[in-house]
């Protein structure tokens, strides 16, 4: 049975999802092509945060969408949470960027100047040593200090994937697994043609929210999403009695009670693979850091791929040549969330990106092409 | 639950127990221990606090986690009894730490 | 004790019947050979305990467990090194294998290695199963190898295949207590029977009749077709389906057995490509007739091959030893080599019919409802059904939603189920509905091992900070 559909969301993990639920939630009808079991998933395998601090160094406008889509995390978690029954638990207890070096600390003062010299609504602090202890008794030795931001938060994020598409089937939104796009073709007289193994599909508008693979899909429909993706690590122990109560970057405790402790950055692109090295220099840190952890059990490690575009900062896009043709890039689907379901999606519903939307227009790229709208 | 069918012509070990002194035998492993003492040695998991006895016996279950000389959530399956040792029941989820 | 060596020309993984074998063959070839095996000492779950067991009346284990004594003394008088309490958590497609003992871990590199996991009980998910006083007959027979303990509550054993009977007799004969065992195999089919011929010429066969008999003489067998486990915070009694009518039975043991599957988490954490077998309902590792994987330079002997029984784990593991010691360049004994292939062949006689006889009946596979499925993560059939509802194609969306297969036993005991479940509701088979992605540690292993670990400068630079 073929099947038209006012938009076609390409890519259903949380930046997608989150788009194809806000746009059901506006009672369009919306379809989400989605890879099968196996798929390089970066929702599958992030790390949770809602962070804040040092987004949009550079780039003030996304610092703005950033400090706007936390603050809209209350508003998002209830919302699913009425729709779903799902507790995403988010919870914000301020964000800490731990220092293991005079060094790192200089770094970390780096960009609390530079974020407050662009104006920056989410102030960065610093905290010494001793002040730190007061606050996080658990710090071990070679702690020197940290940089702390209120704003920062976390959530359940498998849960927040899982609530989504809960949403979504609650909304009649399609959901449609081992549907991976291969084509997309701009009809005559307007709408799209989508191609997939498990047949063709219509639909008014398409959005790409395909993470990496955008790169690929945005040429088709001439838009342009730039991607240089990276691998991270990370390690979960076991659940385990409440030990934090704040929110370390790389180190946080889940509403389980597992520690999760990441990330790392790597040029390799095997998500499959793990390697022991990184893993020990996670480790490692993990341990100077909270030398309690020492003895728990790590029961399971992963690795993923982050989407990342070419200069890290999200693409929001919509294209000239082939009216209709959205795209979606960004490294935070957990941070933007908010924003993903309730701005963006009314804009794609609308048919037209406004000027919330303008400065991540992808012709801040020297190859852009000449048709992009935004 | 379950009883010593013989005469065991293995040396006796002492541990304990939750405090309380239990005579295992060399050889035994922790959870064979526990089982054969005739306490009440039911764990409570983390996830909902059920109540949870050893259930595969080699090493794949992870049903038999138990405190010991206090470090929580070791195999009690794959490590044998030693003089001394010190086995708790563990109540939930282990503590940082502990 | 930590390997006294960095690399070595044979690593062998796991000290049963096929890991000793093979260990043995490739030290006394000449390769430096370690053997590395979880348990306190050597024999995996077949001759658990073999040196320490307290039963030393022979009658009692039976012959089939005194034969691996003699096979035990073989390995000791080879020079292969065997380190116990050796947990091996990690293995990639360079074979870099990484090992705990003692609460540290080293990292060692292997030419050639062996993966001799063997087998674990297959899940039985039926109501009630995580229930204190609900166990594994597995478990039953490890308690009386390891330490001479029988039953002395009221006991109930429910399932079947080989090792149901087989440890039946065992408890009987050590003076425990059994008051009934649930049997839930199907009548004899006619698929079963065209294999019957192949059994009967099996080594099986003779010791299993016998088995059957000694033990029905002294405990009531019933056939049912529904089985469940009561009781609120302890097994009270069991529920079963009898010829139709519903009948209850007070028991402060249930001893659960359907067959045993291959332990295939380490080999999938290394890559080795695995296929569905139908026959034996299992995901089963795909290797030549030397043992050899999909990744090169790793082989799998016995049950973790696919289940063979402990004679043709023993011969599939001398075959792999003598493997290893071809590729490494050395000479091996032709005859002998060639002896064990006829061996093995003429043990995996009868595999079939036992296949086909003992094959587990879908409602004790695959659970519907409030039955737990990840004991781990206390997550339901209903939850996995769901799942599927909502848009998960194969386990590892069903593991994002609900946390299946995410505890300390890494899947190991809901895996099964879940993709079976799956596939059911999906319509489609297992091979199509695929497995957990499994990623090393494949046992939990503690933070501060992971740190000690060596790491490099690329490493270090690749973490954010």
């Amino acid at each position: 049975m073929r099947r038209d559909y006012d938009v076609a969301v390409i890519g259903g993990g949380l930046l997608g999802s989150a788009i194809a639920w806000g746009l059901g939630r506006l009672d369009a009808r919306v379809c989400v092509l989605d890879e099968g079991d196996i798929a390089r998933r970066a929702s599958r395998a992030n790390f949770a945060l809602v962070w804040v601090q040092g987004k949009g160094l550079g780039f003030p406008a996304y610092a703005d969408w950033t400090v706007e889509g936390a603050g809209r995390w209350p508003e998002l978690a209830e919302a699913l949470r009425y729709q779903t029954g799902l507790d995403l638990c988010y919870e914000r207890p301020g964000g800490f960027h731990m220092a293991l070096s005079e060094r790192e600390m200089e770094a970390r003062a780096a960009v609390a100047s530079r974020m407050a010299a662009q104006g920056a609504a989410a102030g960065i602090e610093l905290l010494g040593r001793d002040e730190l202890r007061r606050l996080m008794p658990q710090i071990g030795p070679d702690v020197v200090g940290a940089s702390y931001c209120p704003m920062d938060g976390h959530v359940n994020s498998l849960r927040t994937f899982r609530a989504f598409h809960e949403g979504m089937r609650g909304l009649g939104v399609d959901y449609r697994a081992e549907a991976p796009v291969e084509a997309i073709e701009a009809r005559p007289g307007g709408g799209f043609e989508l191609r997939t193994p498990a047949g063709e599909m219509g639909a008014a508008r398409v959005v790409l929210a395909a993470g990496n693979a955008n790169e690929r899909l945005a040429r088709q429909v001439g838009l342009h999403a730039p991607m240089l993706p990276t691998r991270g690590q990370i390690i979960v122990t076991e659940r385990t009695g409440r030990f934090l109560d704040h929110l370390v970057m790389t180190i946080r405790q889940t509403d389980e009670g597992s520690i999760m402790i990441g990330d790392s950055k790597e040029e390799v692109l095997e998500d499959a693979e793990t390697t022991l090295r990184v893993g020990a220099v996670i480790a490692d840190r993990a341990r100077r850091i909270f030398p309690a952890l020492a003895r728990l059990n790590v029961v399971r490690t992963w690795s993923g791929i982050r989407v990342m575009t070419r200069d890290g900062f999200p693409i929001y896009d919509e294209s000239t040549s082939h009216p209709g043709a959205f795209v979606a890039c960004c490294h935070s689907g957990v941070t933007l969330a908010a924003q993903h379901a309730f701005v963006l999606a009314p804009m794609i519903l609308a048919g037209r990106l406004d000027a919330r939307a303008a400065p991540f227009s992808a012709r801040r790229f020297a190859d852009a092409p000449a048709t992009l709208a935004a | 639950m379950f009883r010593r069918a013989m005469a065991d012509p293995r040396p006796e070990v002492g541990i304990t127990i939750d405090g309380a002194a239990v005579r295992a035998r060399e050889g035994d492993t922790v959870a064979a221990a526990l089982l054969a003492s005739g306490r009440d040695v039911r764990r409570r998991t983390a996830v909902s606090g059920a109540a949870r006895l050893p259930f595969c016996m080699m090493g794949v279950c992870f049903d038999c986690l138990v405190s010991i000389d206090g470090v929580g959530n070791r195999q009690g399956c794959l490590i044998a009894v030693r003089e001394g040792m010190r086995v708790e029941v563990q109540r939930g989820a282990r503590q940082v730490g502990r | 004790m930590s390997p006294p060596h960095e690399s070595y020309d044979v690593v062998v993984v796991g000290a049963g019947p096929a890991g000793i074998a093979a260990a043995t063959v490739a030290a006394e070839g000449g390769a430096r050979t370690l053997l590395l095996d979880e348990n306190p000492g050597p024999g995996g779950q077949v001759w658990r305990a073999i040196d320490s067991t307290p039963l030393r009346d022979e009658a009692l284990l039976g012959a089939d467990y005194w034969a691996g004594r003699r096979e035990v003394e073989r390995l000791r008088a080879s020079p292969a090194e065997v380190i116990h309490r050796a947990t091996v958590w990690s293995l990639d497609r360079h074979l870099e294998i990484a090992v705990s003992v003692g609460g540290g871990s080293a990292v060692l590199q292997a030419r050639r290695v062996i993966l001799a996991t063997g087998a674990m009980e297959r899940p039985f998910p039926i109501p009630g199963w995580t229930l204190p006083g609900v166990m594994t007959a597995g478990a039953a027979q490890g308690l009386l190898k390891g330490s001479g303990l029988v039953p002395d509550v009221p006991t109930v054993l429910a399932g079947q295949g080989p090792l149901l009977w087989l440890l039946a007799a065992q408890i009987l004969r050590a003076g425990g207590r059994i008051e009934r065992i649930l049997e839930t195999t199907p009548r004899l089919t006619a698929a079963a029977l065209r294999h019957a011929p192949g059994f009967v010429l099996s080594p099986y066969f003779r010791k299993g009749l016998a088995l059957m008999r000694e033990v029905r003489g002294s405990v009531p067998v019933v056939r049912v077709t529904a089985l469940e486990a009561l009781g609120a915070d302890r097994l009270e009694a069991v529920r079963y389906e009898a010829g139709g009518r519903h009948e209850e039975f007070a028991a402060g043991l249930l001893l659960l057995h359907q067959g045993v599957v291959p332990e295939v988490n380490l080999a999938m954490a290394a890559g080795v490509r695995h296929g569905w077998d139908e026959a034996q309902l299992c995901w089963r590792p795909e290797t030549d007739a030397d043992g050899q994987t999909s990744v090169p330079g790793i082989a799998i002997a016995g049950d973790g091959a696919g289940i063979g029984g402990a004679g043709a784990a023993t011969l599939a593991g001398r075959i792999a030893g003598h493997a290893a010691l071809t590729a490494l360049g050395r000479d091996t004994d032709a005859a002998a080599l060639a002896a064990a292939r006829r061996g093995l062949r003429r043990a995996l006689r009868g595999r079939a019919f036992l296949d086909r006889l003992y094959r587990p009946p879908d409602r004790f596979r695959i659970p519907a409802g409030d039955t737990i499925v990840c004991r781990c993560e206390e997550v339901r059939a209903r939850d996995v059904l769901r799942a599927v509802e909502i848009g998960a194609a194969g386990p590892n969306q069903a593991k994002a939603y609900l946390r299946a297969g995410m505890g300390p036993c890494q899947g190991r005991l809901c895996g099964l189920t879940v993709t079976e479940l799956i596939a059911r509701a999906r319509g489609r088979t297992p091979q199509q509905i695929g497995h957990y992605r499994l990623r090393p540690p494949v046992k939990p292993i503690t933070l501060e091992e992971l740190a000690n670990l060596p790491a490099d400068d690329e490493a270090r630079a690749a973490v954010v900070r």
